[in-house]
């Protein structure tokens, strides 16, 4: 059994609550910081235990804080980012729905490094239920003296507030959800500046993911050095995954950056082989805007080497053979799956999420999802393949932010690791008029009939 | 000061300035297109991309290049910074690539738009596009609609440049209209085509780079290299009072401010200027306007025409879109 250090007690009966919660050992993080430590010293163990963001992007947690600007007059905010819409990714809202308090223990020990006396949780507005669940919480935090003034007798104040998004993926990127916080149009910024400068009303801001703050928790407990200790190399600590697809076992999972991806996806203690006693096909490591892999690439790297649950061993390879831990969405196809319909479907998914500000992204997602519409049923052209790699490539790098980008690489690496499935779909429009074709006949097979 | 090099030409500009405005300051073909960036409207600029720009030197710090294009519109200058514009190929192409992606759901009226001859994305296309689409999908459309009794709004045609939400912001004391939806299904709208009603709202309509926003009170009167503009001035208790009259024999078809050869209005003039006084009489005639962009507007033009220069500028065209590069003494790195 691997260590848990977020999911421990997750399914100790009323861990919701904030008594049960109290009685396995919570709010010990706040005492410990508030009483015997200074901000400095938090941040520093943050620093020491090696976290990453655990929202996509991996950049180190203690660098981003200590990049925040402490010499501002203005105040300096926490922002917690639950807009969680990542296809493929439902970790937070598990976290959030289950063990709500340990996020805000998270943030209330994480403002206190940071010196903020206003924070926020951003959550998405389709989590209306998960709101009700922190508003609880926070309301039992309130009551027992850990937020609101003077917390534990103290003299740092915190206030926490949670404020529901209206429904748009982008919000998701944090300069949209500052604007959106601040009541306007969820555009992303330009940067610089950069939110640790001129975040949220234009003051010093730390925006993190929901896991991130969470890890914050255990890593002021057990000290950085000892967090840092599980894992391997630059990816230390346990990550949650969310696992999905052609699985046995579908569900979120703790695990120890470091595990083997093979044993992740065939063990019983995670995903329990492929459902149905089937082939890997393919598999999306990290969330819907991460190359795609072919079972083979996923399993080793080009270099034959185990790949493992790290965010060095999947970009392993770079964009040519490797991909991403991005946010642990883990998508898993069995050889029953069309990579070009999952393609469109993504493709569907950014076109309908892009805010539009910038041409390349507002432009090249609807032309990419249209183009990928026609070739899925069977009215594509065998132009239309390069078409699609040329269109990914002009929006690719040439954005605002890095949702241009998150549509441009899935359809680059499909195209490039499934080149033959697209070109089938091309010459051989009758078999794929039936919108579960592989279902039917699977394209291994189809590929010996057709292509030899 | 900080001093920047730009397709191999040194230029010293105060900190702060962006790329775009250095390359301005040089002159000629280094400086890159630019669409939603407007220099007399704060924040704009950083969405359409054509500017953008290869950063192959951060600063003489910092030498390391940036990783990736940035929007020269919105990046600022760095001291001992090395630019490539269309030194760079992979610019060129880049900057195409936008061009295709602007022009993908336009609709290409320009037979009937008011703006033609006068349209920054015709210029655009006419100077980094392809000849051909590759797009075979429907274009998306719009219904029009009226934004307040004197402008039109074309919707099909914007290019979501953000400029004419700026002017509201920035201009009139009351922003009543702004960018509904996202992605490509966002439009320009006031909410509930609410009227647009103050007294610098026309403003929209010049700062508007494509045939999105017309005056109403000149739709379809004419193609605009039929008319002759004048510079002129009237005492204005509102505005400087310094427009461009647009005329047919003693007949004013239109009032706009005057753009520089950016296209840009530096003074933005008021609605009464613009709407109430299309009479000769009210207006201190200066003389022809000079207007100095490659614009067909220049085609039918009563000043006397340089034929040498018009050579030149032909041969300058016909180089550039044979994708051409300046000479090498130009773009050799410092
Ligand atoms: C289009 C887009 C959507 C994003 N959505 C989320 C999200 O839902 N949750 C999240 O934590 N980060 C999301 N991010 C990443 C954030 O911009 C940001 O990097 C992250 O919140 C930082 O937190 P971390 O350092 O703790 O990972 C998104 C980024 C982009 C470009
Ligand atoms: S890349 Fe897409 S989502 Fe991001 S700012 Fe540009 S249009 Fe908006
Ligand atoms: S209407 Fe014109 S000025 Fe306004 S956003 Fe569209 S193109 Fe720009
Ligand atoms: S002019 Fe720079 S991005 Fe539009």
């Amino acid at each position: 059994m691997g260590k848990k250090l977020l999911l421990e007690h997750i399914n100790v009966p009323g861990i919701e609550t904030f008594e049960v919660y109290r009685k396995q050992g919570g709010y010990a993080s706040v005492e410990k910081a508030l009483k015997t430590m200074t901000p400095d010293a938090v941040t520093e163990e943050v620093k020491k235990s090696g976290l990453r963001g655990r929202g996509g992007a991996g950049f180190p947690a203690g660098m981003k804080w200590s990049f925040l600007d402490r010499k501002s007059e203005k105040p300096r905010y926490l922002v917690c980012n639950a807009d969680e819409s990542e296809p493929g990714t439902f970790k937070d809202r598990y976290l959030m729905e289950k063990i709500p308090h340990i996020l805000v223990e998270g943030m209330i020990t994480s403002s206190f490094a940071l010196g903020a006396r206003t924070s926020y949780i951003y959550v998405r507005g389709e989590y209306m239920y998960v709101i009700r669940i922190l508003e609880k919480a926070i309301a039992e935090a309130y009551a027992n003296g850990f937020l609101g003034k003077n917390i534990l007798g103290t003299d740092y104040s915190l206030d926490l507030y949670v404020q529901p998004g209206a429904g748009a993926y982008i919000c998701g990127e944090e300069t949209a959800l500052l604007e959106s916080l601040e009541g306007k149009r969820g555009n992303p910024r330009l940067k610089p500046p950069f939110p640790a400068i001129a975040g949220l009303y234009a003051s010093p801001t730390v925006v993190n993911n929901v896991e991130t703050i969470a890890a914050v928790v255990p890593i002021v407990n057990m000290g950085g050095d000892e967090y840092a200790k599980i894992g391997i190399g630059k990816s230390t600590g346990t990550k949650l995954i969310s696992a999905s697809g052609h699985i046995n076992k579908p569900g979120v999972y703790e695990i120890e950056l470091g595990l083997p991806v093979e044993e992740f996806i065939y063990s019983d203690e995670y995903c329990g082989g492929i459902w149905k006693g089937r082939k890997l096909k393919a598999c999306v490591p990290g969330g819907s805007s991460v190359p795609i892999l072919p079972g083979e690439l996923l399993l080793k790297t080009a270099k034959g080497e185990q790949r493992l649950m790290t965010y060095e061993s999947l970009s392993d390879g770079g964009f040519v053979s490797g991909s991403m831990l991005g946010s642990g969405g883990f998508i898993v196809y069995d050889e029953t799956a069309c990579i070009v319909r999952n393609l469109w479907t993504f493709a569907r998914f950014y076109h309908h999420e892009s805010c539009g500000q910038c041409s390349p992204c507002r432009e090249g997602t609807g032309w990419m999802e249209k183009v990928l519409h026609r070739i899925e049923h069977g009215h594509g052209q065998a132009s239309d393949i390069d078409l699609l790699v040329d269109v990914a490539k002009k929006i690719e790098g040439n954005t605002i932010c890095p949702l241009g980008d998150a549509a441009a690489w899935p359809v680059a690496s499909a195209i490039r690791h499934f080149r033959e499935e697209f070109e089938f779909h091309v010459k051989h429009p009758e078999k794929v008029v039936n919108p579960k074709h592989f279902e039917i006949t699977p394209f291994v097979s189809e590929r010996v009939a057709v292509i030899g | 000061m900080a001093k920047v090099t730009i397709d191999g030409i040194e230029v010293e500009v105060a900190d702060g300035t962006t790329i775009l405005n250095a390359a301005r300051q040089i002159g000629g073909d280094v400086v890159p297109p630019a669409m939603c960036y407007y220099s007399s409207l704060k924040e704009t600029g950083g969405k359409c991309r054509v500017c953008l720009v290869k950063v192959t030197q951060g600063s003489a710090k910092d030498p390391r290049p940036m990783p990736k294009l940035v929007a020269s519109c919105r990046t600022p200058v760095m001291d001992g910074m090395v630019v490539q514009n269309i030194s760079s190929a992979e610019v060129l192409e880049a900057r195409k690539g936008v061009v295709e992606f602007l022009l993908l759901n336009h609709p290409l009226d320009c037979p009937i738009c008011d703006q033609a001859g006068e349209c920054d994305l015709q210029n655009l296309a006419y100077e980094h596009g392809a000849a051909k689409t590759r797009y075979e999908e429907e274009r998306r459309t719009f219904e029009k609609i009226d934004i307040g009794d004197k402008i039109k709004l074309h919707m099909t045609r914007c290019i979501l440049c953000y400029r004419c939400t700026f002017v509201a912001d920035q201009l009139t004391n009351n922003r009543v209209h702004g960018v509904l939806n996202r992605g490509d299904a966002s439009e320009i709208s006031t909410y509930i085509e609410k009227a647009v009603d103050n007294d610098f709202s026309g403003n929209m309509i010049d700062v508007c780079p494509v045939g999105a926003l017309t005056d109403k009170t000149f739709r379809f009167k004419s193609r605009v290299w039929f008319t002759k503009p004048l510079d002129a001035h009237r005492d204005c208790p509102t505005c400087s009072g310094k427009v461009v009259l647009w005329t047919k024999g003693e007949e004013v078809l239109r009032v706009s401010a005057r753009k520089d050869q950016y296209g840009e209005v530096k003074e933005f003039i008021c609605n009464e200027c613009r709407y109430d006084h299309k009479n000769m009489k009210d207006w201190v005639v200066e003389g022809p306007r000079h207007i100095e962009r490659n614009s067909v507007i220049s085609q039918n033009h009563y000043e006397k025409i340089d034929l040498q220069k018009l050579k030149l500028e032909v041969d300058r065209q016909l180089t550039f879109q044979k994708g051409k590069q300046l000479p090498q003494s130009n773009t050799s790195q410092a």
